[in-house]
């Protein structure tokens, strides 16, 4: 495997526009011979569908809900930066490319990063354009909040439904494509293996979701916008359907997976509350501006928390972060919580035997400002939780965990987002590119829109004019064969007649992956998961029941294919896990940690980026490694204490 | 608590469907009504017997995936809610519950609950946006909109588009969903240049759709889950008259 990472060279602010400049452009007469096939809708894959649309691509886009206005991006809450500093306080693209840089522990590619910040402001004026209703001031202009604990106010904001106000904008652009006839919409559909002629990426095998018919498309360039992979845990704050089945079948094709092992594990969600969970809602961090972190002193303590006096109270972010408090870092919010609960001090509902919460309490920020001040300010958010636990946060404690939100890691990509099979390229959340070893909050929107809007358009064209070779149909014998396997597979799930459920193999591999591969890991524990997941999974090609068949609207078939692919990617994400035994933002080897517990980087070692080649059924990958040189940024080690 | 469900059954387009009754045991009341369908529907494979079909994805209220009449009012008892909000504490131990997907002509039922919204989709795409190209904006600030206006305009903004509207609306009309788009726009200077244009098109998209006429029931505004003001519709309704009258195409 070639990892080429074609960084231009030159001072880190004029690599951008260097490059755009160096790449070939292709003739705007010939740009609708071309057919793009974009798989994904959210902000990702919409705004790439939209812009290459208008540039006079024929573009092909495929989406499983039944609109592209539904994808999982519309669930994104608190807003997305961008280097506009309207509010004055000292941003600039440096600033935005340090934190991005510092936040990912200093294991992401510069040249990368710079971009994504250069370009954020663009995406602000686009969507302004679009219609998108930011938040605005008295005075008419657009507001900024502080998010995630940046020094600056460079987040922007559309209420708490940001990502579905951007979605929308990008979902009304790629809807006037597809009226003009440029842009070829398919819902309902799954991409289910992709399509290699002469080592490049030339199509997808796809299954109808409402009839079951399995079919190809060519094309001359694929692009995954597929989202991420957090539903390995089975619970996280995804969406139901968020899967990984696209990026995998890529790889097992070729495609290089970089960093599996970086997973964002968000501090403030709303507890599991039975076994028959679905799902986990987050609730906004800003919630830990006010509320106070604890769990009783005493394990084992069921008392209701208003007869727990002060004395029996562990107020443990404050006690063992005094400067930070309750405004550690995600990461270590989510560790120490994980960590009370281990020790059998966890409150809240017993689930298998355990409680898993912690709280956070109101109690005194309501005597300090008042309830109403209270209630300006987390007003919906207290109603949500409500409604969700039934419990009134304005008399007593929530209830929080830590869950699964959001995966850096993703397939490997070159600064044009091309991954290393030519023509396969990978934007949004499914690729790895930005946020190195953990995500800032209201990065996602700003890097998914930036590869779609500003990004992919220009790089896309390039690799048209220098190594894309003619044109190939459906007629190819590669399609068929891709086909043929396809169906084999399908009809190997239908046919294996046991008697498990696929939620409940899907719950099993969560908390093998929760327990061993989560919030905290060690050599141990990822070696046992990586026997007990190949169990599981061979247990579970023995053992399946599934219902229905193969015609017609299956929606536990469709389950049970994305179900098979993360029984082998929760692999993967062990292997890397155990190789990098450093610690780096999200990923906490318990091995390498400092005299205070916190984590502890190895750059000597470390300072590369993982990438894995499929090596066949059974067979381990191998590991490629992408050196990553930091020129315009010292590195440094952080301190929360 | 126990319950008895009454569940629209139906194998494809083309079956006519019928009403199927199932018992929903030992369910807790902190279950999303989703996580009661879910045990309903594992129970069901456990016993070879294909799960009932319905939409779904965030489960938090946001995507407008969820669809379901529940005791014939869409998305159940509460307002201001979708369906996968929802949660069984609701309802009493020993209740029964009719559960049927949204019933339109512009809604073809693929499966069970499941129906085919696609015609929302041809909505938007026959003008629900503002024709601006990728690149070249000018910067944010450039037109300052009053806090009140981009108040407003995110207010009709908050459409999840699952169609709750033309559910409820004894002629199921989509007159509220055309109605948030358009008027999500005419709040804002950017959008005044296509608005009346805008209106005509969705409009008439709507009626080739198959969607009912708006004869003022204002069942929509008490079904949406994001509590749309039918004022939204008045606003439409203007904008549409002033369109034909000045005749843009
Ligand atoms: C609850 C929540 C809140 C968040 N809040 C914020 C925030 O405030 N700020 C921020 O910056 N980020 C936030 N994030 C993260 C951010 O929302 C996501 O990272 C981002 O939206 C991902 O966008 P995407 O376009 O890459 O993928 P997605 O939006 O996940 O879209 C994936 C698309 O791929 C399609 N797809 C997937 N697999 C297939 C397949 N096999 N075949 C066909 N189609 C397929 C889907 O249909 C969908 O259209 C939040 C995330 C969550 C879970
Ligand atoms: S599942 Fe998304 S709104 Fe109900």
């Amino acid at each position: 495997m070639q990892l080429e990472s074609n960084i231009p060279s030159g001072p880190l602010e004029d690599k951008w526009e260097k490059h755009r400049f160096d790449m070939k452009l292709v003739n705007p007469a010939n740009k609708r011979k071309y057919t793009v096939i974009v798989v994904g809708s959210g902000l990702a894959g919409a705004s790439a569908s939209a812009s290459l649309g208008e540039l006079g691509y024929d573009v092909r886009c495929f989406c499983f809900q039944d609109s592209p206005r539904r994808a999982h991006s519309i669930a994104a809450q608190g807003g997305i930066n961008a280097t506009k500093n309207y509010p004055n306080d000292g941003d600039s693209v440096f600033r935005l490319f340090y934190d991005t840089i510092k936040g990912g522990d200093f294991r992401s590619r510069e040249a990368n990063v710079y971009r994504l910040s250069q370009v954020s402001a663009n995406i602000i004026d686009q969507c302004v354009a679009q219609g998108v209703p930011f938040a605005r001031e008295y005075g008419g202009h657009l507001a900024n909040r502080s998010f995630g604990g940046a020094q600056v106010s460079r987040t922007f904001y559309a209420r708490g439904q940001t990502g579905q106000q951007l979605l929308l904008g990008a979902y009304g652009a790629l809807s006037r494509q597809i009226h003009a006839g440029k842009v070829k919409m398919y819902t309902r559909t799954e991409m289910l293996d992709l399509v290699l002629v002469d080592g490049h990426a030339r199509g997808i095998v796809v299954r109808d979701l409402v009839t079951g018919k399995i079919s190809s498309h060519a094309a001359d360039a694929v692009v995954l916008a597929t989202g991420g992979y957090c539903n390995v845990f089975y619970l996280s704050t995804n969406a139901m359907g968020c899967n990984v089945s696209a990026a995998f079948r890529a790889y097992k094709r070729g495609a290089g997976f970089a960093n599996p092992c970086y997973v964002q594990i968000h501090p403030t969600c709303i507890p599991v509350s039975g076994g028959y969970q679905s799902k986990l809602t987050l609730m906004s961090e800003s919630l830990r501006n006010d509320g106070r972190v604890w769990v009783p002193l005493k394990k084992g303590d069921t008392r209701r928390p208003s007869e727990i006096p002060e004395s029996e109270r562990d107020y443990y972010l404050e006690r063992r972060y005094p400067a930070f408090g309750n405004l550690v870092p995600r990461d270590v919010a989510s560790r120490n919580a994980k960590y009370v609960c281990d020790e059998g001090r966890g409150v809240g509902h017993e689930v298998n035997g355990e409680r898993r919460a912690v709280y956070l309490d109101f109690r005194d920020a309501i005597n300090r400002v008042g309830e109403k001040a209270i209630r300006d300010r987390y007003g919906n958010l207290f109603h949500m939780y409500q409604k969700i636990t039934g419990d009134n946060p304005y008399q007593v404690p929530m209830r929080i965990y830590p869950a699964p939100h959001y995966t850096m890691g993703g397939l490997w990509v070159d600064y044009n987002l091309m991954s290393n099979v030519p023509g396969l390229h990978v934007i949004g959340e499914a690729n790895f590119s930005d946020h190195g070893a953990n995500r800032l909050g209201a990065s996602a929107l700003m890097q998914g829109l930036a590869d779609g809007y500003f990004v992919l358009p220009y790089t896309i064209g390039n690799y048209f004019a220098t190594k894309h070779k003619g044109k190939v149909t459906t007629d190819h014998p590669a399609f068929k064969e891709v086909e043929e396997s396809v169906n084999g597979k399908l009809k190997k799930l239908m046919d294996i007649g046991g008697d498990r459920t696929v939620d409940s193999f899907h719950r099993a591999l969560g908390q093998i992956m929760l327990d061993k591969c989560g919030v905290s890991r060690t050599a141990e524990g990822l070696k046992t998961a990586l026997e007990e997941v190949a169990a599981l999974r061979e247990e579970f090609w023995e053992n399946l029941k599934l219902p229905g068949g193969l015609s017609g609207m299956n929606v536990s078939l469709e389950k049970a294919g994305r179900v098979a692919d993360f029984l082998e990617h929760a692999e993967l994400m062990c292997h890397d896990a155990l190789d990098r035994s450093e610690s780096c933002g999200c990923h906490f080897r318990e091995e390498s940690q400092t005299e205070e517990g916190e984590a502890k980087r190895d750059d000597e070692n470390f300072s590369f980026v993982s990438t894995w080649e499929y090596q066949g059924a059974g067979e381990e990958p191998v590991l490629h490694k992408e050196p990553l040189e930091f020129e315009n940024v010292k590195l440094t080690t952080r301190s929360y204490k | 608590m126990n319950l008895t469900l009454n569940v629209w059954r139906q194998k494809g387009p083309d079956d006519p469907g019928r009403m199927v009754t199932y018992s929903a045991n030992n369910i807790s009341p902190d279950m999303s009504f989703l996580e009661m369908l879910d045990v309903v529907n594992e129970q069901l494979e456990e016993k070879g017997e294909e799960p009932i079909a319905f939409d779904h994805d965030c489960r938090e209220g946001i995507c407008g995936m969820c669809s379901m009449m529940i005791n014939g009012v869409p998305h159940g008892p509460d307002r201001g809610i979708t369906t996968c909000q929802v949660h069984m504490r609701r309802f009493n131990d020993g209740d029964t519950l009719w559960i049927e997907p949204w019933r339109a002509t512009a809604f073809p039922v693929i499966k069970d609950l499941v129906v085919q919204r696609g015609a929302f989709d041809r909505i938007i795409q026959a003008g629900g946006y503002i024709s601006v190209k990728t690149g070249g904006a000018p910067d944010g600030n450039a037109i300052p909109i009053t806090k009140t206006q981009a108040d407003k305009s995110m207010d009709a903004a908050a459409c999840i588009g699952c169609g709750a509207c033309v559910a409820a609306c004894p002629n199921a009309s989509a007159m509220l969903f055309v109605a948030a788009k358009a008027s999500q726009f005419a709040h804002l200077p950017q959008g005044q240049p296509e608005r009346y244009r805008r209106a005509k098109r969705m409009v008439d998209q709507m009626d080739e759709e198959g969607f009912g006429n708006c004869t003022n029931h204002y069942e929509c505004e008490a079904a949406c889950p994001k509590e749309i003001s039918v004022e939204n519709i008045t606003l439409l309704n203007r904008d549409y008259i002033r369109a034909n009258l000045t005749g843009v195409e």
